[in-house]
């Protein structure tokens, strides 16, 4: 997720010649002039959104506030305000920590808090790693289903490479070996 | 074995290695949180002398084939902890924790284990020289014997659960630190850093920030954890680390051919004041050591060997120096100090 602010600053001083009316744009929202301009990039899609100072102070993007690049990074500061502002009292059952708590510091409480907090850290997990889905080590602790899932998912990964790279050979090969594989899975798991 | 046994030595990832030169050691780190508990940094003091009272059974059961000494923080003297710090054993924000934090060090300095820092387990293993894989290998082993008595947080899809989400999947930073005065001395530090930083990996000085960073060393490191196996991530960090050398390569032969007569006097300045100085900062002494490992690796100053530089680039940091005079000295009496172990290594 890629967020882009832009602000337009106003001359408080008149202009030599006045502004060619198109060149106003309404919020999104009521009659005023724009003067906030959002541009939001999800998985590749471009949204945009003008507003005036009033929706947008509503909307609780306060570009007055200092804000980390950890904030930008994570989405938090404009996102996370209107999540609050929607639902103020979701904290984590397990560890109590509140989401405006997990917000601020950018830390989680406790490791079932992904769970909590996972409709908005899906899009910030995604941005950080460009990934959602874990291919590396697995404890020794995990069971064989984990393993599975993970050695199916690993090769998932390679199949998209192939195909993205037009090797559709490489694509194909990999395609059966996880089919063969799901195949010898299944008849383990009937046979037990 | 005390920590006065440790300031004798010269640890084991300060040791030659692979590619030595432009590359000073290799670093992998873990991240790894028990499972069901509370992160240290949202935890009581109850939950996290649990936490350490855990991890020292499980350090109980595996120490039968390895020592590895310990220590609460509470235990140490702000000067020792700084001087785990200038080592690399431990992380600024685990000398200023208390309650349950803690770490354990192997005998050879190439392993330690934060307990309590920012996850409940940050393991780490040094290598000296580009060295990633074995340093891998000797973190994994550690990993897997610490696991055989604890339970990590653990999930299929998100991979080892972490306090902060950047560190989310294989909880690994792997980092080489490199020594660029070519590339500093050539300006060419700045474009080098922009293009590493565009690729995924991140590049900071390790005594100061970006291309002002002491005494040129720098440590490039990965950013993304989740996604990519352990494997693919020291492939890639190795593989640009791997042209970061030849670009400092290439500065240096450039600037032996174009500015051989003002590299030579820039070595020379910097041994004279080293060898004569009778004070001297942190900052000057870092940079001069600096232009001194430089001219060890062009081939000058053959009297001195670049293992006893890279020992000063250690010995002269403030909570060594002080520890080494046997107590507490103020700033200029560190000066004075610094200046005179230098001296000494220099005759």
């Amino acid at each position: 997720m890629v967020l882009r602010f832009k602000r337009i600053l106003h001359q408080t001083h008149p202009a030599p010649q006045p502004p060619s009316p198109k060149k106003i744009m309404k919020c999104d929202l009521c009659e005023q002039e724009a003067v906030v301009h959002m541009t939001q990039v999800v998985d590749g899609e471009m949204k945009e959104f003008h507003l005036c100072e009033e929706h947008a102070q509503k909307q609780g993007l306060d570009f007055d506030s200092p804000m980390s690049i950890t904030d930008m990074l994570m989405g938090f500061g404009q996102q996370a305000k209107q999540s609050v502002a929607r639902d103020l009292t979701l904290a984590c059952p397990s560890c109590g920590m509140a989401r405006d708590e997990f917000s601020k510091s950018g830390r989680l409480g406790c490791p079932d808090c992904y769970k909590t907090f996972m409709a908005e850290l899906a899009a910030a997990i995604k941005g950080m790693h460009h990934s959602s889905q874990h291919t590396g080590k697995i404890p020794g602790r995990e069971g064989t289903k984990t393993r599975t899932k993970s050695k199916i998912a690993r090769w998932q990964k390679d199949l998209n490479t192939a195909v993205a790279r037009e090797d559709y050979e490489q694509a194909a090969k990999i395609r059966d070996e996880i089919k063969a594989f799901k195949e010898t899975e299944s008849s383990k798991g009937g046979a037990s | 074995m005390t920590l006065n046994d440790l300031l004798e030595r010269h640890g084991g990832w300060m040791e030659s290695g692979p590619s030595e030169g432009p590359v000073i050691s290799s670093r992998i780190r873990l991240a790894r949180n028990l499972r069901g508990t509370t992160f240290p940094g949202w935890a009581s003091t109850e939950v996290r002398n649990r936490v350490w009272s855990d991890i020292v059974l499980a350090f109980d059961s595996i120490e039968k084939n390895e020592p590895f000494l310990r220590w609460r923080m509470e235990e140490l003297a702000p000067l020792d902890r700084e001087l785990l710090f200038e080592r690399h054993l431990i992380s600024g924000e685990l000398a200023e924790q208390k309650d349950g934090s803690g770490v354990f060090i192997s005998e050879d300095e190439r392993r330690s284990v934060m307990v309590n820092e920012e996850d409940h387990i940050r393991l780490q293993s040094l290598q000296p020289g580009l060295d990633l894989q074995n340093a891998l290998t000797s973190a994994e082993a550690l990993d897997d014997a610490l696991e055989h008595n604890l339970s990590y947080a653990f999930s299929s899809k998100l991979g080892y659960l972490t306090a902060c989400p950047s560190n989310l999947g294989t909880g690994m930073r792997a980092s080489v630190m490199l020594h660029l005065p070519g590339l500093c001395l050539t300006d060419e530090i700045k474009p080098v850093i922009n293009a590493v930083s565009k690729i995924g990996l991140a590049v900071r000085g390790l005594w100061g920030e970006g291309s002002e960073a002491a005494g040129h060393m720098f440590q490039i490191s990965n950013q993304i954890t989740l996604g990519k196996t352990e494997k693919e991530i020291i492939e890639h960090l190795e593989q640009i680390v791997l042209e970061v050398i030849d670009h400092e390569k290439n500065a240096r032969l450039r600037l032996m051919d174009e500015q051989e007569i003002k590299v030579h006097d820039h070595i020379g300045r910097a041994y004279g004041i080293l060898a004569n100085a009778m004070l001297m900062t942190s900052g000057e002494a870092l940079d001069l050591l600096s232009a001194i490992r430089m001219g060890i690796d062009l081939g000058h100053l053959s009297n001195i060997k670049r293992h006893d530089i890279d020992k000063l680039f250690i010995r002269t940091h403030p909570a060594h120096l002080q520890r080494w005079s046997g107590g507490a000295l103020n700033s200029e009496a560190r000066d004075k100090k610094r200046a005179q172990l230098i001296r000494h290594f220099l005759r």
